[in-house]
């Protein structure tokens, strides 16, 4: 068995031995490590188009809305019809959820799917543009939409996320980002990324590769999303605006755009950050420190500007001369 | 009918503003070929001039509205050559996915400041126009709404001047049409490109009062939106063509005023985009660009 299958394998069983013990661990540290899991799964799946392929996505907290809604739908209306309204045992939540996920995550590919095909076929400036119109239109079609909650939020999910869920999916997105960038069709979504016309030019179909990393983009993003849904256990519409989207982005650029060791540091990083201004604020008594996490947007588009103009391939990426920017 | 041409009214008067805007984002394509993503941001940066302004100066007079414009447009313009000479001029040949990051990150530094600076609360705009309801038959036309259309069109007939008549305007051309060249043939690329931006950000200025003036209520997120409807109107238009940006803006101004006329009033913000997939779908060139093969 190849070395990426056993590490994820071990990974997995990592990650349901931690969750047994999960109760002895201080639930505001395991909160944290959800939100840390859940943003490294968006991270390294937008990686994958930002990063690898060289594209520019900013509507992937839409694609994470699809997959918490549907995923919803699925525990909260499908799951009492078919166990009852307790879910049933611990195996059937289990399944269950995991259909849940899989739902979610199948609807938000297709999602990707229909906004990837007429704008990948242009360059990344338009998919820039209609992946952000799309975050904001999807926003607006679920607040429109009553039977999940309309403008107030969807609420009344099941607490079916745990850690090992979260995790289990964290090792399955590296996994299958890694080993999809390092295999031979991977290697299209690079040649993509290095010179379009090149690529074209040898025979590659550059669209099908740009689709490709979208719809499995979007696919994880809409797991994150069901994981994060069942996490808070209610959702709001106005959770998944742009602004999250950015949040993402500045990730990716963050760690280095294609580099997925440093897009995880970057996503911890960042997650982090927030909590830690907030219990630095609590412990110092400096109040200063709350309100500047309050201010993390301007935080992080002054980043992204520095990180641009003086170190355009990331913060953590350390491979120096031939750095892929 | 009376409906109709009221609507149509609206719409032209909408779609003036859009074309405004679209004017900026297709000037700067043109010249740069990347997308000015804080251009919305520098429309918002021009209705707060104009709010800030207009506070100092009385209500309901022709020469204040003018001084309101003029220094809104100023603003905006130096703002623009600023973003231009300390984010952009830099990064003048890196790779396009670099500028495009750029350009997204000093949109959401102006949002932000903009936010920590003026507060997220809306603001009201200060009645400095003179508004008076005419009634032409059935037909009831603000003042505002006129004057939106008028000067927006005396903006769009200068710009046409400017372009096409004056020296630098032809030095604009010229790097838009081919960099390497003008600059053998002695142009300064960056000073055209500076003033470029200039103009493009000027005008955005005047779209923002203009705008103001119509849907007084002002926040630092104001420019998201109608940005985002411009740069759809430049590309419906076919972005890098001056006249298309100012007829897609037209067109999508009254599209979206009849959508948000009938039932399908919610979906209003939902038309930009499923106008922009189709002509990226069947004409990605635009209603006059002409389509072009990349060279290597």
């Amino acid at each position: 068995m190849p070395r990426a299958h056993l590490a994820l394998i071990a990974a997995l069983l990592a990650a349901v031995a931690v969750s047994i013990f999960s109760d002895k661990i201080d639930p505001y540290f395991l909160d944290v490590l959800t939100s840390i899991g859940i943003n490294i799964i968006l991270a390294v799946s937008l990686n994958l188009v930002n990063g690898h392929t060289g594209q520019f996505s900013l509507g992937h907290a839409g694609f994470m809305s699809i997959g918490a809604y549907l995923s919803g739908c699925v525990t909260v209306f499908l799951g009492p019809k078919l166990f009852g309204d307790a879910g049933g045992t611990a195996l059937t939540q289990n399944v269950l959820f995991f259909f849940a996920l899989l739902a979610g995550g199948l609807s938000a590919a297709l999602a990707g799917l229909v906004v990837g095909i007429p704008s990948l076929r242009l360059k990344g400036d338009y998919l820039a543009l209609v992946t952000l119109g799309f975050g904001e239109i999807i926003r607006v079609v679920f607040q429109n939409i009553d039977a999940v909650g309309g403008a107030l939020g969807f609420i009344g999910l099941p607490p079916y996320t745990n850690f090992a869920w979260t995790y289990g999916a964290v090792a399955l997105t590296v996994f299958v980002v890694v080993c999809l960038v390092n295999s031979t069709y991977g290697r299209g979504f690079l040649a993509t990324h290095d010179d379009e016309i090149a690529s074209e030019a040898i025979g590659l179909n550059t669209t099908r590769y740009k689709i490709t990393a979208f719809v499995v983009a979007a696919f994880f993003a809409g797991i994150a999303g069901g994981l994060y849904g069942h996490y808070k256990l209610s959702i709001d519409p106005r959770g998944f605006d742009f602004m999250r989207s950015i949040e993402i982005v500045v990730m990716v650029i963050l760690g280095g755009m294609g580099n997925t060791v440093g897009v995880i540091l970057a996503a911890i990083l960042l997650t982090l950050l927030p909590e830690g201004l907030r219990s630095a604020a609590d412990l110092t008594g400096l109040q200063q420190l709350r309100s500047l996490s309050e201010y993390r947007m301007l935080i992080y588009s002054f980043l992204l500007i520095v990180l641009m103009l003086a170190r355009p391939q990331g913060l953590f990426n350390f491979r120096f001369g031939k750095a892929r920017v | 009918m009376t409906e109709f041409l009221q609507q149509l009214l609206n719409g032209l008067s909408l779609g003036a503003i859009y074309a405004l805007i679209a004017l900026g984002y297709t000037m700067v394509y043109g010249v740069l070929r990347f997308i000015n993503f804080a251009h919305s941001d520098v429309f918002m940066v021009g209705a707060f001039v104009g709010y800030f302004v207009g506070q100092h100066l009385p209500h309901s007079t022709v020469w204040g509205s003018l001084v309101i414009l003029a220094t809104a447009m100023l603003a905006c313009a130096l703002l623009g050559m600023l973003i231009e000479r300390l984010a952009y001029r830099r990064l003048r040949g890196a790779p396009t996915l670099n500028v495009l990051i750029t350009a997204i990150g000093v949109s959401l530094l102006l949002e932000s400041t903009g936010q920590a600076v003026f507060g997220a609360e809306p603001r009201t705009f200060p009645g400095v126009f003179p508004v008076k309801n005419l009634t032409l038959g059935p037909l009831v036309i603000s003042s505002s709404q006129l004057l939106v259309i008028g000067v927006a069109a005396a903006l769009l007939v200068a710009l046409q001047f400017i372009v096409f008549r004056t020296r630098i305007g032809t030095a604009m051309r010229a790097v838009s049409l081919n960099p390497k060249a003008a600059q053998l043939v002695g142009i300064n690329n960056d000073r055209v490109i500076s003033f470029t931006f200039a103009l493009g950000s000027a005008l955005a200025g005047a779209g923002g009062v203009l705008y103001a003036l119509n849907y007084p209520s002002i926040d630092p997120l104001m420019g998201v939106m109608p940005g985002l409807k411009a740069f759809v109107a430049a590309i419906l238009g076919g972005i890098g063509n001056i006249p298309g940006a100012a007829l897609g803006g037209l067109i999508l101004g009254t599209v979206e005023t009849f959508v948000s006329g009938s039932q399908f009033s919610t979906y209003k913000d939902a038309i930009a985009f499923g106008v922009l997939i189709l002509i990226l779908l069947f004409r990605p060139a635009g209603l006059l660009g002409k389509f072009t093969v990349e060279k290597v």
